[in-house]
């Protein structure tokens, strides 16, 4: 479940239990996410991947009878605490969701949102991190003579990349992406993909993915979850090809799943 | 490289708590204001109800000069009004809607579903004034005479046709309260799954068969809930029946006789009441007719929840 | 013998698709009759003088309910504006906090309270507001009204934040925005042209309310002077006028009438094609 030492660390979970009331929903989750990597987290439906992301970013939390338990260590604190600042924690860890969520704004303000609630910027350097953010997330050209049409008005595809855009504008250091794909056609997915290969190089991305061929494609680092649990954690060619644990083998020659 | 943020999540947190805590408020406040509303209500209605007891409720005196008041004829006078034009205006409903959902051509549905709704908002004083001035003259004139020639054996056509009076109200009421209820029943029927439909028609059932014994049994809670609602409108309603009900204290078996409302009653003579018993006893008949509505609403918003299989929010 | 029945069987049918057919018609005709009666009597009482002058003592011909229609535009628009402040805000809570026991009561009351007898809501001013102040007022008038748009806005602002995905909040506070923060420039947004038409629909609604007023803002002959006076307005007008003896008040009652009819008429008609337009531009 652990990475070797002279790999650096951004985020340690340790022991995770998570609860819906009283049904819980993660039994103690071990894992380590590796700085600037990609790690793809795999398993069959409901098996606890989304659950555990969104610890992360402590997006439960806005759900009363969601609780969790443990530590998911970012940088050193554990953000499960209560004294955590939650705003600024999803400026450091930010998501994408399975389905493209642009805001009823234009493309412009959908990208600059994240900015504008953290800072007072000159138009100029507003202007260029906007630019910046949709240039890295492969959109610009799309969309740089229509910066005021509606978010909503663009392909699945371009809407999504528009929400990587947004949320790689505020600059944080992780990114969690929740089936980014599973929405759109084999094209887009493959610009996505091929965008995520590129922004490992300046963010920790965590992946959840239903397609295993993805998982393999994109991934340094996969963990495989089964029924709420880290069964098995390690480098992606290695857990492909030579897993260690019955049920991971099994889930990947699609015996179940 | 960016400027750490100028408000930092602290800052906006009181903001959050204001945000919040003014929504919660709001929503208290509809409470406190409910609560606030039956117990002024009470306070006013008091030297009538401790001067009067129960006694109020089955008495049918009304005389301001004297300081008797009894709330019989009214409450009667408003159960008759709104039981007609339930009577009245559900059949119609449920042919209406039938036909915007099953019936009418595509391209001619929403001009019916339209036209119901402008139906709806038209204000009920217009109503009022319509049945005044166009509905009563032709009641007084050719129908209540017909029905009276025709009829006249039963003692709800006796006595002379006026046109003023409990048929031309009750009337009134159900074209009032008619887009209302189609418009609930619409949405019933609407909400019955194809596949239940689909299995009946592939048993050879007709439309209408399939109205009958599928659609209307599946959507049962919520016909019964929409004529609930359409009852505690029609026994609220004030203007549309003021103006055409001939406003008499009087307890008559004849339809065409004049009667009198809560609604109208209060319409007419709140602003007259000269003494403090008077008023009294005027905002008790107010009280007696808000509890009657608020049961009837109450029942009606109780059954359809329970039957509604709303779905849990996007 | 099968065949028979299925003829009947048939029959029947038919005939209730005829009956449905005429219960349509019977409904729209209504329609047609009311409002082609409002416009054939209303029309004569239209001219410059019923926008502009003040009302003619009884029994005079002439003048106008200039004051009247500024009353009602008065006091429609402070109703609007405390019944949509408050409205609107508790609507958000109902929408947001959704399962609360607070939220579920007040859903339940405010239902009901939405079919609730206006006059009686007319009382509870009155005694509140009148009888302290020894006199009828506009402002007890607006109060009334927006009593009566409190629980309609509330429930109309609810369903419609409700419509909004999920998602699309929980993408707002994943790039650290505050709540409040999300929900005032994302799902008020997003919600924004169903709340309009909410709103827009319960003015029409109380615009066109009488008994509140009768014995809240009660009316006057004269412009309206202050918020803590007796207001002039077209309803209550409406309702003195027709109930009267003299003709030419009854025809300014139709005018009146008239007038009401189609602002209601066009509100309800200018949300359908907002919202037309709204699903249009998908």
């Amino acid at each position: 479940m652990f990475l070797p030492p002279e790999i650096p660390v951004k985020v340690k979970v340790r022991g995770l239990n998570f609860y819906y009331g009283k049904v819980q929903a993660l039994f103690d989750n071990n894992l380590d996410i590796a700085e600037n990597h990609v790690t793809a987290f795999i398993g069959p439906s409901g098996c606890g991947k989304s659950t555990h992301i969104r610890t992360y970013n402590r997006m439960y939390s806005l759900y009363p009878d969601h609780r969790a338990e443990g530590e998911v260590i970012l940088d050193g604190k554990n953000v499960l605490d209560d004294d955590v600042d939650l705003i600024d924690l999803r400026t450091r860890v930010g998501m994408v969701f399975q389905k493209p969520t642009p805001f009823p704004m234009s493309v412009y303000d959908n990208v600059a949102y994240g900015i504008r609630l953290k800072s007072k910027l000159s138009k100029k350097e507003l202007d260029e991190k906007v630019e910046k953010a949709l240039k890295d997330a492969a959109l610009w050209d799309e969309v740089k003579d229509h910066l005021h049409a509606l978010g909503t008005d663009l392909s699945g595809g371009q809407q999504q990349r528009l929400c990587i855009a947004r949320a790689i504008a505020v600059e944080p250091e992780v990114i969690l992406m929740d089936e980014p794909c599973s929405a759109l056609d084999p094209v887009a997915t493959y610009k996505i993909e091929d965008l995520i290969r590129r922004l490992k190089e300046r963010f920790t991305i965590v992946i959840v993915t239903h397609n295993m061929q993805q998982a393999a494609r994109i991934s340094d680092y996969t963990a495989f979850f089964y029924m709420g649990r880290t069964v098995e954690f390690g480098a992606t060619d290695i857990l492909f090809t030579k897993p260690e644990k019955q049920e991971t083998e099994d889930y990947i020659t699609g015996r179940f799943g | 490289m960016m400027e750490k943020s100028d408000h930092t999540g602290k800052t906006s947190r009181w903001r959050d708590n204001l945000f919040k805590i003014s929504t919660l408020g709001s929503a208290i406040f509809i409470l406190g204001l409910l609560a606030f509303m039956v117990l002024v209500l009470i306070i006013y209605a008091w030297p009538s109800i401790t001067k009067f007891g129960l006694k109020f409720l089955i008495s049918t005196e009304w005389n301001p000069v004297m300081g008797e008041f009894g709330a019989l004829t009214t409450i009667v006078g408003t159960l008759v009004s709104a039981a007609l034009a339930i009577i009245i205006a559900v059949p119609l409903a449920i042919g209406v809607a039938f036909f915007l959902t099953e019936m009418a051509p595509l391209p001619l549905r929403p001009i019916f579903s339209t036209a119901i709704e402008l139906l709806a908002a038209v204000p009920s004083i217009i109503y009022g004034m319509w049945g005044l001035f166009t509905l009563a003259p032709l009641m007084g004139d050719y129908i209540e005479p017909w029905l009276q020639e025709h009829f006249g054996f039963i003692p709800l056509f006796s006595g002379p046709p006026m046109g003023i009076g409990m048929l031309t109200a009750g009337i009134v009421l159900a074209i009032m309260i008619l887009p209302f209820i189609s418009s609930v029943l619409r949405d019933v029927f609407k909400m019955t799954p194809k596949v239940l439909k689909e299995s009946a028609y592939g048993l050879g059932a007709t439309t209408s068969e399939v109205l009958w014994h599928v659609v209307i049994p599946y959507g049962r809670r919520g016909v019964v809930g929409g004529v609930f609602l359409g009852l505690g409108r029609a026994l609220g309603e004030t203007m549309a029946v003021t103006f055409v009900i001939g406003n008499a204290h009087e307890l008559s078996w004849s339809l065409f006789a004049p009667a009198n409302t809560i609604a109208s009653t209060l319409a007419n003579e709140f602003t007259e009441a000269s003494d403090d018993l008077y008023l009294s006893a005027l905002v008790e008949l107010g009280l007696v007719l808000f509890l009657i509505t608020f049961i009837v609403l109450g029942v009606a918003e109780w059954w359809l929840k329970k039957s509604a299989p709303k779905g849990k929010g996007a | 013998m099968k065949a028979r029945s299925s003829a009947i069987r048939k029959g029947i049918n038919l005939l209730a698709l005829f009956g449905s057919a005429v219960a349509a018609s019977i409904g729209l005709a209504f329609l047609i009759w009311i409002l082609a009666e409002v416009f054939y009597r209303g029309i004569g009482a239209i001219n410059w003088e019923f926008f502009t002058q003040l009302p003619a003592p009884p029994g005079e011909e002439g003048g106008g309910l200039a004051n009247a229609i500024v009353g009602t535009a008065i006091i429609t628009a402070l109703a609007t504006v405390l019944g949509v402040s408050l409205g609107v805000l508790a609507g958000t809570y109902l929408g947001e906090f959704r399962h609360t026991r607070i939220a579920d009561i007040v859903r339940f009351l405010s239902n009901i309270f939405v079919s609730a007898p206006s006059i009686v809501i007319g009382i509870f001013v009155y005694a509140i507001l009148v009888v302290p102040l020894g006199n009828f007022s506009g402002l007890a008038g607006a109060i009334s009204l927006a009593i009566i748009m409190l629980p309609v806005i509330t429930r109309t602002t609810e369903e419609m934040l409700r419509l909004v995905p999920t998602g699309l909040r929980e993408s707002a506070l994943a790039l650290g925005a505050p709540y409040w923060h999300m929900v005032w420039h994302v799902v008020y947004r997003s919600a924004r042209t169903g709340m309009l038409t909410g709103i827009i629909l319960a003015v029409a609604r109380v615009s066109g309310e009488t008994a509140p007023l009768l014995f809240t803002a009660l009316n006057s002959p004269y412009w309206p002077t202050g918020l803590l006076e007796p207001m002039a307005n077209l309803t209550v007008t409406i309702f003195n006028y027709a109930m009267s003896p003299y003709e030419d008040w009854q025809t300014k009652a139709w005018g009146g009438s008239l007038i009401i009819t189609v602002i209601v008429l066009l509100m309800n008609i200018g949300t359908r094609t907002m919202v037309h337009r709204m699903g249009r531009s998908k």
